[in-house]
């Protein structure tokens, strides 16, 4: 379902690391076929909610709904139906042991799809990431800014409606980072997979996203469209950080 | 007889394929293979067992295992000893003093080791790529597949050492063994008996032989860690 309803919400969520609180959002939405930039300062949580959206973490108190569904209280093959309609894609991406092409297959063969269909979607997603040369080469001998984008062909090659990503141009080169940055504004505006994204890159946010969220210290500060946030900030907090005069 | 002449003297035995020491040989390889496919067969699934486990709720089997990773042979020969003799619980068997007895106090010793490694390989892979896999929507026993196919390296190296630590034991084969020429003896016994008897060229020619064996051991550990090295960027 790819409508302009919330996709996923977040409510009453709470979560704590070593009895102290890293994470405190009362309500968040995320609408369908939107790109979201997540920013704030380290240590904010922006990382921890990323990982609470994918089931990776279990939030110690709170609810996250994808399509109305509380997906923490679903019954294990439940929860990874929900988890096969996201992909996530990490800062240091991680692969596996194995040529470019089987990494890029790896989401499509524990689905449990034919020879063919891995063949053809994982040749098309390389093709898109620009790396359909590479595929048969051991994913060892990859550069970072590669080593990304194949982490990202592997993410996109799957039927997802939720892409969510960590830094993912951290440490890359700018030719790199503008390769990357197309590839989610086509994913979104082609295949209207909803994007949410973790950055510390500001601009970054202000060039991709649709909608930008402001958290510090486990708080949600400021949730507002990119243009509005980035020329109106509503929080004095969400101003400082815009213009690098937060201390942190 | 001085050093090089008994380093000579060996060259030859082993140039010429002595059929004695080739015999000794044959039954070292024959056992410390076979212990270390028993201890691999055991000891890896238990080692993935443990590392796909969260630590905190395998804390105890850990620090056994490791304490086991250092397990005296003699005690180790003693035990199976007092299992197998006549007046033990497996003396019917009529094991004791056999190449039985030796392959199942190698394949004692190997286990931890092998358990062990195996472990610590598939927990550091579990933290590298049980959130990859997850969030590519694998299932709990994909999870697990693929963790364990990822320290393939790692357990390949576990049985590597494994089979390093038990070839060149002596103390519990000679225990339960008995260095009975032609049925029991196997190099590391050798060598003991035949410095006590003075017969140096065929202890160092039985010595070189280990020494070479222990070299490829090294040298194919060596490679299994260079061809496992992270394959994160």
């Amino acid at each position: 379902m790819k409508s302009d309803q919330a996709l996923l919400q977040v409510k009453s969520l709470s979560h704590k690391f070593n009895n102290q609180e890293v994470l405190n959002i009362e309500s968040l939405n995320f609408k369908s076929g939107k790109v979201y930039g997540i920013i704030g300062p380290s240590g904010a949580g922006k990382s921890t909610l990323l990982r609470i959206l994918n089931l990776l973490t279990p939030p110690t108190q709170g609810k996250v709904f994808f399509h109305n569904h509380d997906i923490y209280r679903l019954q294990p093959q439940q929860r990874i139906e929900v988890q096969r309609k996201m992909a996530m894609v990490f800062q240091k991406p991680v692969l596996f042991k194995h040529t470019v092409k089987e990494n890029v297959a790896y989401g499509l063969k524990i689905r449990g799809s034919d020879s063919k269909e891995i063949e053809d979607k994982a040749n098309e997603a390389l093709d898109r990431v620009g790396l359909r040369h590479l595929a048969e080469r051991s994913a060892i001998s990859l550069s970072g800014g590669e080593s990304q984008r194949v982490a990202l062909a592997r993410a996109i090659v799957l039927d997802i409606e939720v892409l969510l990503l960590d830094e993912p141009t951290a440490n890359l080169d700018p030719g790199n980072i503008t390769i990357i940055e197309q590839l989610i504004r086509r994913l979104n505006q082609e295949m209207r997979t909803t994007v949410i994204m973790v950055t510390h890159n500001i601009f970054q946010a202000q060039r991709i996203a649709d909608d930008v969220i402001f958290i510090n210290e486990g708080e949600l500060i400021e949730k507002a469209s990119a243009e509005h946030i980035f020329s109106a900030p509503q929080d004095k907090r969400t101003w400082q950080f815009i213009n690098g005069e937060m201390i942190y | 007889m001085t050093l090089l002449e008994g380093i000579l003297e060996a060259a030859k035995l082993v140039i010429t394929l002595d059929p004695a020491m080739m015999q000794i040989i044959f039954l070292s390889l024959q056992v410390s293979t076979s212990a270390v496919i028993i201890a691999s067969l055991l000891g890896i699934p238990y080692g993935a067992y443990l590392g796909l486990r969260t630590v905190a709720k395998v804390r105890w089997q850990t620090r056994i295992t490791y304490t086991f990773m250092g397990f005296p042979p003699v005690v180790a020969g003693l035990v199976v000893y007092l299992l197998l003799s006549s007046s033990g619980p497996f003396g019917v068997l009529d094991l004791i003093f056999s190449p039985a007895a030796m392959i199942s106090v190698q394949a004692l010793l190997a286990l931890p080791i092998i358990t062990g490694l195996s472990m610590v390989g598939i927990r550091e892979r579990d933290n590298e790529f049980r959130d990859t896999a997850i969030s590519l929507g694998a299932n709990p026993m994909q999870v697990a597949v693929t963790v364990v196919k990822e320290a393939r390296y790692a357990i390949m190296g576990a049985v590597v050492a494994g089979f390093g630590r038990i070839i060149a034991e002596v103390g519990a084969v000679m225990m339960v063994g008995g260095n009975i020429e032609g049925h029991t003896r196997v190099m590391t016994t050798a060598i003991v008996l035949e410095t006590r008897k003075g017969n140096f060229e065929l202890a160092i020619g039985l010595g070189l032989v280990l020494m070479a064996i222990a070299f490829l051991i090294n040298s194919l550990l060596y490679k299994i860690q260079n061809g496992g090295s992270s394959y994160e960027k």
